[in-house]
């Protein structure tokens, strides 16, 4: 008990009388945390968004007004068996008007038309997006004489969105490679900072442990000021952070909610109690973890 | 002053009661040769007996510094086995060498002492690293800076003590916990000579106690004068292992007054107790 108590005074002690480094290694947590809290949001929020987008994404299938029911059911369990399609959606049009109607701003438009000049059609999702190719040149496959040969003869015609998919597939990629690159860098550069104040901050205390090996001192307890060290600059590094991006939610992101800029608020990214709390546990890991590892090469008898 | 006497007549010196048991320093053929070709110790072999007060004599690089590494194995040897007390330390798994090393105490020239702690705190660190209780702090450290002369400096920094005062905290913090073995590494070689004797008399008060000695230094001339055993090395060889002028029982008094003598300082007036701040009455 006296041990422990030994132990953070030693710690406490050290860090009031270097407390420059001190400072310099709460502010390196304090400043990675609050980047990793940042990026890590908009990480999950870009591929959450991106997966909703692509998720949209389908193959609608234009039937000829003319089409019996019997037919159309017939149509339906021949695009259900097709390989790499999710699901078959029946849209009447009726439905289709409405889905229109609820989409214009300009409702007048829709109201003006005297007939429905829309189709009916089937809604085709794939498992991926990326087989909604495959899925159309089965429904309509080319005929012997070059001629499109539709799997029935009531499919009209197909609209596709295979443009937009692409542009999506690109972009979002593309996002996520800088994304996750600029998170590695930044992970890679603050452990550096992290290992290199504590390497510091062991480098003006050798002739301590210099002391401390003479004298007897066994290597845990030579090494437990120091994690102790590591985890209060952890600790309160933590903290700071977690104050930091807690404000920021309060007058940055919050405002935004419910807003047209709902984008931030997607509900797929991790709870900001869940966020911090993992931040806060790698930040005191990180630094006490660092500390006694660190503490090898200073410990080789 | 030329009565030398062949090392293994040491037995017959005054020990403290105990029948024979294992010599408390024995080294056999030990060979050090570091990384790079260099040999600094070359098929050493010593035999220190419990009790005694051992000087380790040579040249600056003679090997003096990595015998003594080699004796809390700071450094292991490359050949040949160091007992401490009997039991081989070479084959001491790395967790056992903080035991070692507590049972060890160690002077050295630059005292390492820690900067930003008082006298007190420097002292009772050695035994807080060892796992005391406070009542046993509170009772050993002032008890040993009594001993060492310094009860009045208790809570002074080590910036602001003299460095024959500094070197005597180094020593308490190395006796504290009553080791039965004392190695001091060029103890008085940043000081004057009045402060040095000061030092020795205090590492002979040590002895006195029970202590087993061993003084590293590179003065020949003051250890020649003096009767205790010499150990010389040169080029890492032991060439000279005798004593000089034989041993008596003496006071510390007495001892310090023949060093100030030969050394020839501070010897006119009334004797041994004027010249340096630091003598105190002895009690034995």
């Amino acid at each position: 008990m006296s041990r422990i108590v030994f132990f953070f005074q030693e710690a406490f002690r050290a860090l009031r009388r270097n407390g420059a480094p001190t400072l310099a290694a709460i502010v390196t947590t304090v400043v990675t945390v609050t980047l990793l809290g940042v990026l890590i949001p908009i990480f999950q929020t870009t591929q959450a968004k991106s997966d909703e987008v692509r998720s949209e994404l389908n193959i609608q299938v234009g039937l000829y007004d003319d089409a019996t029911p019997a037919e159309r059911q017939q149509l339906q369990g021949e695009l259900e068996a097709l390989p790499h399609v999710e699901s078959v959606a029946y849209i009447s049009k009726a439905e289709a008007l409405a889905t229109l109607r609820s989409e214009m701003k300009d409702k007048s438009i829709v109201d003006s038309l005297n007939t429905n000049p829309l189709p009916s059609s089937f809604e085709i999702k794939a498992d991926d997006p990326a087989n909604l190719k495959t899925i159309e040149t089965a429904i309509i496959p080319a005929g012997a004489n070059g001629q499109p040969d539709p799997v029935s003869p009531i499919v009209n015609n197909i609209f596709d969105r295979q443009q937009a998919s692409e542009e999506i597939e690109q972009v979002t990629s593309a996002l996520k490679i800088v994304l996750t690159v600029i998170t590695a860098l930044l992970i890679v550069a603050s452990l550096m900072l992290i290992g290199n104040t504590i390497r510091l901050s062991i480098y003006t205390r050798r002739r301590e442990v210099e002391v401390m090996r003479l004298v007897g001192a066994t290597r845990w307890f030579i090494r437990w000021p120091f994690m102790i060290e590591g985890l209060v600059v952890g600790f309160a590094g933590g903290l700071v952070a977690i104050l930091v991006l807690w404000l920021g939610k309060l007058t940055i992101v919050d405002p935004l909610k419910g807003g047209d800029f709902d984008f931030l608020s997607a509900q797929d990214t991790m709870s900001f109690p869940l966020l911090v709390g993992i931040l806060f546990v790698a930040a005191v890991l990180v630094s006490t973890i660092g500390s006694g590892i660190t503490l090898r090469r200073f410990l080789k008898v | 002053m030329a009565r030398s006497r062949k090392r293994n007549q040491n037995e017959d010196q005054p020990q403290r009661s105990r029948p024979r048991r294992a010599p408390i320093i024995e080294l056999n053929e030990v060979t050090k040769v570091y990384p790079g070709g260099h040999m600094a110790l070359d098929r050493v072999s010593l035999s220190i007996g419990r009790g005694e007060f051992v000087f380790l004599v040579g040249p600056t690089g003679c090997g003096k510094s990595t015998l003594i590494k080699t004796l809390i194995r700071e450094l292991d040897t490359t050949e040949g086995s160091v007992k401490i007390a009997g039991r081989d330390i070479g084959a001491l798994p790395e967790k056992k060498i903080p035991q070692l090393r507590r049972n060890i105490g160690t002077v050295f020239q630059d005292f390492k002492l820690l900067p930003n702690r008082t006298v007190y705190d420097n002292v009772a660190y050695a035994l807080q690293v060892i796992g005391a209780n406070r009542a046993e702090i509170r009772e050993q450290v002032p008890a040993t800076l009594r001993l060492v002369g310094l009860s009045t400096k208790l809570h002074s920094y080590p910036d602001q003590l003299s460095g024959g005062e500094q070197q005597r905290v180094s020593v308490a913090r190395a006796f504290v916990n009553h080791p039965p073995l004392l190695l001091a590494d060029e103890p008085s070689g940043n000081l004057d000579p009045v402060t040095s004797i000061g030092i020795m008399q205090l590492l002979y008060r040590i002895n006195k106690t029970g202590t087993t000695v061993v003084v590293v230094t590179h003065d020949r001339e003051m250890v020649d004068n003096m009767r205790r055993r010499v150990v010389e090395l040169y080029e890492g060889r032991v060439v000279r292992d005798e004593v000089s002028g034989g041993y008596t029982e003496e006071s510390t008094t007495e001892f310090g007054m023949r060093m100030r003598a030969e050394m020839g300082v501070g010897v006119q007036g009334e004797g041994q107790t004027n010249g340096h701040s630091h003598d105190h009455p002895l009690s034995n």
